[in-house]
């Protein structure tokens, strides 16, 4: 366990500073988009990642760490999917970087892990000539080996290691066979790969000849077509069938998030109604109880009683992904956002901005295109994201009647929230037209989409993005949300003179009174007005606040968060409201993430402005017609 | 085994594009007219002139469609297509322009 009895090849090696478990080393995982390379991280590293991981596709740097039974570890990047070592998107550019030890803040990795689709191996293989090409340790990775049994294709390891000059690999991320030889490699004196003839990396058909030639002396028969992908596709992609499949999963999703999770959202709200009274009147009556009872409890509580709905939409996106139908999706989706002028690239990072607008606005980084890029940062936060979900379930929940819509499958809350997601997808797509048509105009660069095999999703897979994105909703709770509550709460307490001043002539109060004359139109009051501005650090956070004011208001103060905003919101101030929220774009996350995407503040400043303007207007025609 | 080259047909077919392909068509990528860029994406994704060339599956509408090459099955939109020129193979049913 000595630092450095292995270090013959690092030069500048910076040294753990924690002695005891060893020297931690830097492992760099590699592969093309599919070869099953994410499943493989969640399988070495499991829960120990570091957590700047998002939904959706690999465009920042992930790593983790892959512990030994004896405690030793190893540190995992995952590198983004790259099809050859050509840095040419942001994504390539991240991998080079990294591979070359050119990455600042990334210590350079001493080995390699190459993950290749075993089922696609001539094609794949590609790819191992610039990575042998590095020098580096490396265990290729053959994935995917229950597939290629099946299917009936087969290779010999031994010669394919020969040809390769490096360890071979043939595994199962999915099923976990195999893994064990990962281990080994991990564990072991990682050598370097001796030397091989490679082919003229810039050559690709030169690259692929090389490839193809290996394999065939590694006695590679590559299997048989998958039958169920065929067969699958042929109702997918069906002319007819395709679509209409297509707006049931979408309907469906809605639906279920709606009716299966708002009964579990109703009963914690009332929960936390009745427990938030039994508690005040419990605790001796003092500021300190009234910031846990009213802050803590009635204000965060409100918010995280929404975890069911926000976990069931990333149960739905992660099975939409891992099972390959969202690359289906994007084909069929694919002509809408070809007559708004924007590649099929852009539509990965906008579907995941159904999760969340940051990780769409960094997975922009895919796209080549400067201007293809920035139109689609300025138009991923109209997605509806689940940070509008709880907004929308509460307003829907308790301004919408539970009757029957279009039959008793789309009920007129379910309708709602299905127009909500509309609505958003419509504004994105109008504005993307009016960019691409005039500041943001360029040539289209091809669209190039690979359409993986079904699969079936993994429990292990999906309960990791699970509790992964439990862990950003309650840290967001936690932090950004609590703290914006806290500052509220002590804005109602002042000005402190002797006793707490009414909730309309504190500070709170008076900002809120102040910008009422602009809101008023919109049939909002004051209390909604502060809403709108603590939701402008996190949407969800009006939640809290309304939450907090009601229960210091003595008029409202045991009553449920659904009954209490009755006093204030008519029906179309609720509908003028859920389209403000739809529009607006109240995430300061979001704002920092755009600002440093596009390198400065003009594009955020604009999309704010012209979001806020959108949300204005739209929120103004809809109380006056439904008034 | 897929690194068919095909070049005894080479003058007399006239060359088409991947465009005209219907589902099932198969045909030998002749070469792409695109940017090296943008044609160094296609190859390295299995688009490599002398390869075979199935179209599947397509969008509603026709566009974009999936083909199959080397393996793999990739979408292409008809804008890209166009730029791929193919020779049928000499048993296929080329249909050339429609």
């Amino acid at each position: 366990m000595s630092d450095c009895h292995d270090c013959h090849s690092c030069g500048s090696t910076s040294v753990a500073e924690l002695p005891r478990p060893a020297a931690v080393r830097t492992v760099a995982l590699v592969g093309p988009p599919n070869s099953g390379k994410t499943t493989l991280f969640n399988r070495l590293t499991g829960l120990r990642q570091k957590v700047a991981n998002f939904p959706g596709v690999t465009v920042e740097q992930h790593t983790g760490v892959a512990e030994f039974p004896d405690g030793r570890a190893v540190s995992i990047i995952d590198l983004p999917g790259i099809y050859s070592l050509q840095p040419r998107s942001e994504d390539e550019h991240v991998a080079f970087d990294v591979l070359h030890g050119k990455r600042a803040g990334t210590p350079k990795p001493e080995a390699v892990l190459l993950v290749l689709d075993s089922t696609n191996l001539a094609r794949h293989l590609m790819l191992a000539a610039p990575i042998l090409a590095l020098g580096l340790p490396t265990l290729i990775i053959l994935n995917m080996a229950d597939d290629l049994r099946n299917r009936g294709g087969k290779l010999d390891l031994k010669k394919l290691s020969k040809e390769l000059g490096a360890p071979v690999a043939l595994i199962s991320a999915r099923g976990g066979q195999g893994i064990g030889e990962v281990f080994d490699f991990l564990a072991g004196t990682m050598a370097k790969p001796s030397p091989t003839l490679l082919p003229i990396l810039q050559d690709v058909p030169k690259c692929r000849e090389w490839a193809g030639a290996v394999g065939s002396k590694a006695g590679y028969r590559a299997p048989i077509a998958p039958k169920w992908t065929r067969r699958l596709d042929s109702v997918f992609l069906h002319p007819v069938a395709g679509p209409v499949i297509f707006l049931l999963i979408v309907v469906g999703v809605i639906r279920t998030i709606f009716m299966a999770a708002q009964p579990i959202s109703d009963a914690a709200q009332a929960i936390i109604a009745s427990s938030g009274n039994w508690l005040a009147s419990a605790l001796p009556k003092s500021p300190l109880s009234s910031l846990a009872i009213d802050g803590v409890w009635k204000g965060v509580g409100n918010v995280l009683v929404f975890l069911p709905q926000v976990l069931l939409l990333f149960l739905f996106i992660g099975i939409l992904e891992d099972s390959g139908y969202l690359a289906r999706a994007a084909l069929i989706a694919d002509r809408t956002m070809a007559r708004v002028g924007l590649q099929g690239k852009s539509f990965i990072p906008l579907l995941s901005a159904y999760g969340c607008a940051v990780p769409a606005i960094m997975a922009t980084r895919t796209i080549e295109n400067k201007r293809d890029r920035i139109a689609t940062i300025l138009i991923a936060p109209f997605m509806t994201c689940s940070a509008r979900l709880p907004v929308y379930a509460l307003l829907i929940a308790a301004f919408i009647p539970n009757r029957n819509f279009i039959g008793s499958i789309i009920t007129a809350q379910v309708a709602a929230l299905l127009g909500l997601y509309l609505l958003g997808f419509v504004a994105a797509v109008v504005t993307a037209r009016l960019l691409k048509s005039s500041v943001l105009k360029s040539v289209q660069a091809p669209f190039l989409l690979e359409m993986p095999s079904y699969r079936w999703p993994t429990f292990q897979s999906l309960g990791l993005r699970l509790l992964d994105r439990s862990k950003v909703f309650l840290r967001r709770a936690g932090t950004v949300i609590l703290l914006v509550t806290v500052i509220l709460w002590i804005a109602t307490y002042l000005p402190y003179s002797g006793g707490k001043p009414l909730i309309e002539n504190s500070l709170a109060g008076t900002v809120g009174r102040t910008i009422e004359p602009i809101i008023k139109p919109l049939g909002f009051n004051w209390k909604i007005g502060i809403g709108l501005i603590t939701s402008l650090a996190a949407r969800e956070t009006i939640i809290s606040t309304l939450g907090l004011i009601y229960g210091m208001d003595p008029e409202s103060e045991g009553m449920q968060l659904q009954k209490a905003l009755h006093q204030d919101l008519s029906t179309g101030g609720a509908f003028a409201l859920l389209i403000f929220f739809a529009f607006a774009m109240q995430c300061m996350s979001t704002v920092a993430v755009v600002r440093r995407e596009t390198g400065g503040w003009t594009w955020p400043i604009l999309q704010f402005t012209y979001m806020g303007a959108l949300a204005y207007a739209g929120a103004f025609i809809a109380f006056h017609v439904i008034h | 085994m897929l690194q068919l080259s095909g070049n005894k047909i080479h003058t007399e077919i006239p060359l088409s594009a991947l465009v005209d392909l219907r589902m099932g068509d198969a045909a030998i990528l002749d070469h792409i007219e695109l940017p090296t860029d943008d044609a160094r994406r296609l190859m390295e994704l299995g688009f490599l002139p002398g390869s075979r060339i199935t179209a599947g599956f397509s969008a509603p509408g026709g566009d974009p469609r999936v083909f199959q090459v080397d393996g793999s099955e990739i979408a292409l939109r008809h804008t890209t297509a166009r730029h791929l020129k193919v020779r049928f193979e000499s048993s296929g049913k080329g249909r050339g322009k429609r």
